[in-house]
């Protein structure tokens, strides 16, 4: 499969280093992308997809109402190791999400014009993390019906959340991450959604497209509000890259636990949700550029880009091991240095050890051009990375907890078929809401593709 | 093909974001008055008991809070008179009324009368009658005018915000002890003045009594 697109980017293509295959008009992208939601009949490998997320959105279903019904003890947690895999899934998944917000935000106020073909998807990506995150802190709860208790609202109880808690910025940065990103990846489709519709054959795809998209015309007072609208939305989600993932960071680096109370958890964290969410965007992206025979759309140098930022970002991150150990034992506090000590000897040394081989080995093969621009190569590295971050999250809950102040209170932590049964739920629902996006919405942005034929045009 | 949807959904639009917000705002206005209402917090109903006991009637003859609810002033729970303490009187008095029958009927089998509840306390909250009633809190103060009521009904909606007003600030309802039982105690001009003095003199607040923390309740 990478062989046959490597093939195609040189031989069909010609270059390697182009943006979008040669030969493009406004009709044929209109026609390509379109076409995928409109009058394709879905792929096989849709099918399948779609079957095995729907078979995990049951086990989503059936795990949740178990720990409704039996409460938190059906998992793995109890004192000392109080936040289980629920907390570590969280962690990765709101990751996840940043990739989709860094892709469309930053990468759109530096003009970096490659996002083009990628922005749509990832965002996509980003809300679905995001939504698959908020899962668990509030199944978390013990009593997640009394969620609302979250927001500060004039209550019969005379009480406000605790404003001095990271976890209650939490909620305010989860909420406000949700919403922006939400907002901002349907501004950016509204005129997609005008071209849908245009495009559509039967009455009710004209009148649900017709509806979302707000009765965009295309005209020059559109336009231009649409271009305002969106970089201020740009600008909104641009901090919220950094500072989402800084108070998810804050809920640990506030506590005193030792390898929990660290001032570089928040860059440290920023760095790692950015790696991991790439590591996503490319396990995504390869498969569906194949199946969908988007090779013109998403090229090897789009490949070859977000391989070189998760580069970028896996080294900031091993820096942060790096620099946890050395603060460990520069500390020379009995605590720090027994903390890093355990990590690398204690009984999860296994997981400390895969952890440094997936993210901090690994990512070197990314060095290699050759390796950037090979697809299957990409593909294998992305879905180690994701198992990478997985477990750094892993490592800090639970071998920071395990080995309380008090050797009287240590204990072991293992998940039980219910928290991994939680964690598959959840991935099954990020993936059922992926391939319905697949199904319902342009997942390339189509007039943003156009743009860049008309630059690109104009260049030669 | 033509376009679905003519200027007229421009209209429609902007309705839709109108109705939205009001939508919005109006369904969380209802879930909060639905939650503060008599009608969830039982408040102003006077509930159907067993026997149509009127405390309206036995207080106006006298008869002290006390003699029924003995433990009032030593435990947390005020208590609910047995059967005995009604014949004390009602073997001689109304005896043959066909409303007493149950009365004479536990009297006579032993079981006990099984009353209504009216004021009911979540079970992880903790209050304690005797601590309220020696430190100038007065029964009407929670309880409204029972001497009033036929059939007792909640006064108070008995919230937490409720019990925090108090909490927060004792001084504006705390009255001298031998006021207690007064159920027609008014408070004075001076109440303010008044009530700092009797939290400081019955030591409502000093250091190891302070009553905003979780765990004076929430035992």
């Amino acid at each position: 499969m990478a062989t046959d697109s490597s093939n195609y980017q040189e031989e069909v293509l010609g270059q390697a280093d182009v943006m979008l295959g040669p030969g493009q008009t406004f009709e044929s992208i209109d026609r390509d992308i379109t076409d995928i939601v409109l009058t394709n009949k879905p792929p096989k490998a849709w099918w399948i997809g779609l079957g095995i997320a729907g078979a995990l959105m049951g086990v989503l279903m059936l795990s949740v109402v178990m720990l409704l019904f039996f409460g938190v003890g059906i998992w793995g947690i109890n004192s000392p190791v109080g936040w289980g895999i629920a907390i570590v899934n969280m962690v990765w998944w709101i990751g996840i999400g940043h990739a989709g917000t860094l892709i469309s935000a930053i990468l759109f106020l530096f003009r970096q014009d490659w996002r083009t073909s990628i922005n749509r998807f990832a965002e996509a990506m980003t809300l679905f993390a995001v939504s698959a995150a908020g899962l668990f802190p509030v199944l978390h709860l013990g009593r997640p019906w009394m969620v609302y208790w979250f927001f500060p609202y004039p209550n019969t109880l005379g009480m406000y959340p605790q404003f001095r808690s990271p976890l209650m910025w939490d909620v305010f940065a989860i909420s406000a991450y949700a919403t922006i990103s939400a907002l901002f990846w349907y501004i950016g489709m509204v005129p997609d959604l005008a071209t849908m519709r245009d495009r559509a054959k039967l009455k009710i795809q004209k009148i649900i497209y017709g509806i979302f998209a707000v009765g965009w015309r295309g005209s020059a007072t559109h336009w231009h509000r649409y271009e305002v609208a969106y970089l201020l939305f740009a600008g909104l989600a641009t901090p919220l890259v950094v500072s989402v993932h800084s108070i998810v960071a804050l809920d640990f680096a506030a506590s005193v636990i030792p390898g929990w109370h660290t001032t570089i958890f928040p860059p440290y964290f920023v760095a790692g949700a950015v790696f991991s969410g790439f590591a996503m965007v490319l396990t995504l992206t390869i498969p569906l550029r194949k199946i969908y025979h988007l090779e013109h759309f998403i090229t090897l140098r789009h490949i070859d880009n977000m391989s070189k930022i998760m580069l970028a970002n896996g080294l900031i991150v091993f820096y942060g091991y790096l620099n946890e150990v050395f603060f460990g034992w520069y500390s020379a506090h009995e605590f720090e240095m027994y903390m890093i000590w355990n990590r690398m000897t204690g009984p999860y040394a296994w997981s400390f050890w895969a952890l440094i081989f997936c993210n901090g080995v690994v990512p070197q093969l990314l060095w290699m051009r050759r390796i950037r621009r090979n697809t299957i190569a990409i593909f294998c590295i992305a879905i180690v990375i994701n198992i990478g971050m997985w477990l750094e999250r892993f490592v800090i809950v639970v071998t920071s907890l395990h080995r309380d102040f008090l050797p009287s209170s240590w204990g072991m932590y293992t998940p039980t078929g219910w928290d991994w049964a939680l964690y598959a739920g959840s991935a099954g629902f990020f993936f059922f809401a992926m391939f319905l996006f697949l199904r319902w919405v342009p997942m390339i942005s189509i007039f943003e593709v156009k743009e860049v034929v008309h630059k690109m045009e104009h260049k030669h | 093909m033509s376009q679905v949807f003519g200027p007229w959904a421009n209209t429609v639009a902007k309705l839709s974001i109108v109705l939205g917000v009001f939508f919005v705002a109006g369904s969380l206005a209802l879930l909060d008055t639905v939650t503060r209402s008599s009608y969830v917090r039982y408040t102003g109903i006077a509930r159907a008991q067993p026997i149509p006991f009127s405390h309206l009637h036995h207080a106006n003859m006298g008869i002290d809070c006390r003699y029924c609810h003995t433990t009032v002033e030593e435990q947390a729970f005020a208590n609910i008179p047995p059967t005995k303490v009604c014949m004390d009187c009602h073997s001689m008095v109304w005896s043959d009324s066909p409303m007493l029958a149950p009365v004479i009927e536990s009297w006579e089998t032993g079981e006990p009368i099984q009353w209504t509840r009216v004021h009911d306390m979540p079970d992880f909250v903790y209050f304690d009658h005797s601590a309220h009633v020696n430190k100038g809190i007065g029964c009407a103060t929670c309880h409204g005018r029972v001497d009033q009521m036929p059939l007792v009904w909640k006064e108070q909606p008995l919230y937490m915000k409720w019990c925090l007003e108090c909490h927060r600030e004792p001084e504006q309802f705390i009255r001298p002890r031998e006021e207690i039982f007064n159920m027609a105690y008014e408070m004075p001009e001076n109440q303010l003045e008044l009530g700092k003095q009797l939290v400081e003199e019955y030591d409502v607040k000093t250091h190891n009594h302070r009553l905003m923390d979780c765990w004076i309740c929430h035992r």
